[in-house]
């Protein structure tokens, strides 16, 4: 507990649901954001930027200086696995270790909510047969959303989560995500390179500059 | 019966073979006649010495020689295992797992069978000790050379997807628990063949020479069995712990995955 008390930042106060202070990766940053619960926050910036590696260092896969917070408690108070539970990513290219769709979902399978989820994104209970050379770009894609989600993250970072997706099932996806959004209390980080997205689906924009991130005026 | 010594002559003509091959290696562009000629060589030069050496080892069977000897057949399977993988880990660390490995399995289980199954007194005569340690070195090192191989190799090509899985909140070991089983069995596959094909395709080396030198077939086919045992688990525990470590050292306290610490060689060895 001692540790706990220590690590919340006096910058925290109960609506931030996440925090960024002086993160520092690779030859990026330092940034310092925070983003509330139930906000959708866009992400754009020229692609090379490191948009990815901003959520990965997020996500704790790469080494990073600086401190990240969830509900005000530090990461380092969480172990990796667990802090990668809670705030996680979608990467823009799913990829899938096992032949069969079906076993990627093992953990979730029997939940009751997970029948709606996947025909939320368009899919039928026989998909879990499928095997996954048979998907489409786009299937995977929205497959790894609610592969993604499974650990009822509250903090999501989209990586271009519709970049293979056609209208119809990006609208579906959009829709998803609100959903899941303001059921679960959660935030999301979206990386989008699509100005017309980000301005319908977020609360406010980033632009993602080498040092700063930059809000921007809509 | 005793043995039929060969001569020079002999193995002469034996070498011819190996030149034809090495001549029809050249002519379908095969690219391994000079490393069939110099491994050829090698082999011979380091036969004659060892026999020269074992000479006097058997003459003076002391414990602080057959430790020595060991200690360098061990280095040099240690160097073998890094000289066979195409991407390896970085550093001292790559050849000590290795080398770690082959000393744990290979010692202990040698070490074992001389003082408990084939109780020779003393437990380190040479006769014994240096040629048993020596068939499970041998094998132990193809296991982890193959296994540690694999087990870069999946790491180099597979990063992404062991890294989407860390981000489903899996821990280092839940995530490359795949690659991990698939290397340990790459490392284990030949000696479970070897079993396989044992006495119905293939006469064991160890036992060809024991009834080429005269012992009855029922006491080499014993001794075979036993030393195929010893391979076997050797080979296992030794592929095990190798990759065990291997798979420690490459993620970090946070369950990341640690690509800088393998390199790619600039000549791969195969």
């Amino acid at each position: 507990m001692v540790q706990l008390s220590l690590s919340i930042s006096p910058l925290q106060n109960d609506c931030c649901r996440f925090g960024v202070e002086g993160l520092e990766f690779l030859i990026n940053g330092p940034y310092s954001f925070v983003l509330k619960e139930e906000e959708c926050v866009g992400l754009s910036g020229r692609s090379g930027i490191g948009k990815t590696q901003l959520l990965r260092a997020m996500t704790d896969l790469i080494p990073y200086t600086g401190q990240l917070f969830l509900d005000g408690v530090c990461s380092t108070v969480f172990n990796a696995p667990a802090w990668r539970s809670r705030v996680t990513m979608i990467p823009a290219e799913p990829l899938w270790w096992y032949n069969n769709v079906g076993d990627h979902f093992q953990a979730m399978v029997h939940a009751e909510s997970f029948k709606e989820k996947l025909g939320a994104v368009g899919f039928s209970e026989d998909v879990l047969q499928w095997q996954v050379s048979r998907l489409s770009t786009g299937e995977k894609q929205r497959l790894a959303l609610i592969r993604g989600l499974c650990n009822t993250p509250s903090v999501v970072l989209l990586d271009e989560p519709c970049s293979s997706l056609d209208s119809y099932h990006t609208t579906l996806v959009e829709a998803f995500i609100s959903e899941y959004l303001h059921r679960n209390r959660a935030s999301v980080l979206w990386v989008s390179h699509d100005p017309e997205q980000l301005q319908r689906m977020t609360d406010r924009e980033l632009c993602m500059e080498k040092t700063v991130l930059v809000e921007k005026n809509r | 019966m005793d043995v039929i010594a060969l001569s020079v002559l002999d193995l002469g003509i034996a070498a011819i073979f190996v030149c034809v091959l090495s001549l029809v290696s050249l002519f379908l562009s095969l690219g391994l006649e000079w490393k069939i000629l110099i491994f050829s060589c090698r082999m011979t030069a380091q036969l004659l010495f060892i026999g020269v050496v074992l000479r006097y080892l058997f003459a003076d069977s002391s414990l602080i020689m057959v430790v020595f000897m060991s200690m360098i057949m061990l280095f040099a399977a240690g160097r073998e295992v890094l000289a066979r993988q195409n991407i390896r880990l970085k550093g001292v660390i790559g050849y000590v797992i290795g080398t770690g490995a082959m000393f744990i399995s290979s010692f202990s289980v040698s070490f074992l069978a001389l003082l408990v199954i084939i109780g020779v007194d003393p437990w380190y005569t040479p006769q014994y000790a240096i040629p048993l340690l020596g068939m499970l070195l041998g094998n132990t090192m193809t296991g982890v050379s193959l296994a540690l191989d694999r087990l870069t190799d999946q790491f180099h090509k597979e990063r992404f997807i062991v890294e989407q899985r860390l981000l489903l909140g899996q821990t280092w070991q839940e995530a490359s628990s795949d690659i991990r089983k698939d290397s340990m069995r790459t490392g284990m596959v030949p000696i479970i063949n070897s079993m396989a094909a044992a006495g119905l395709v293939s006469i064991p080396g160890m036992m060809t020479g024991q009834i080429l030198g005269g012992t009855p077939p029922i006491e080499a086919v014993k001794y075979q069995i036993l030393i195929m045992f010893l391979i076997a688990s050797g080979t296992g525990f030794g592929v095990i712990s190798a990759i065990w470590m291997a798979g420690f050292h490459l993620f970090d306290k946070r369950h990341r995955l640690c690509l800088e610490y393998l390199t790619v060689a600039k000549t791969g060895k195969r």
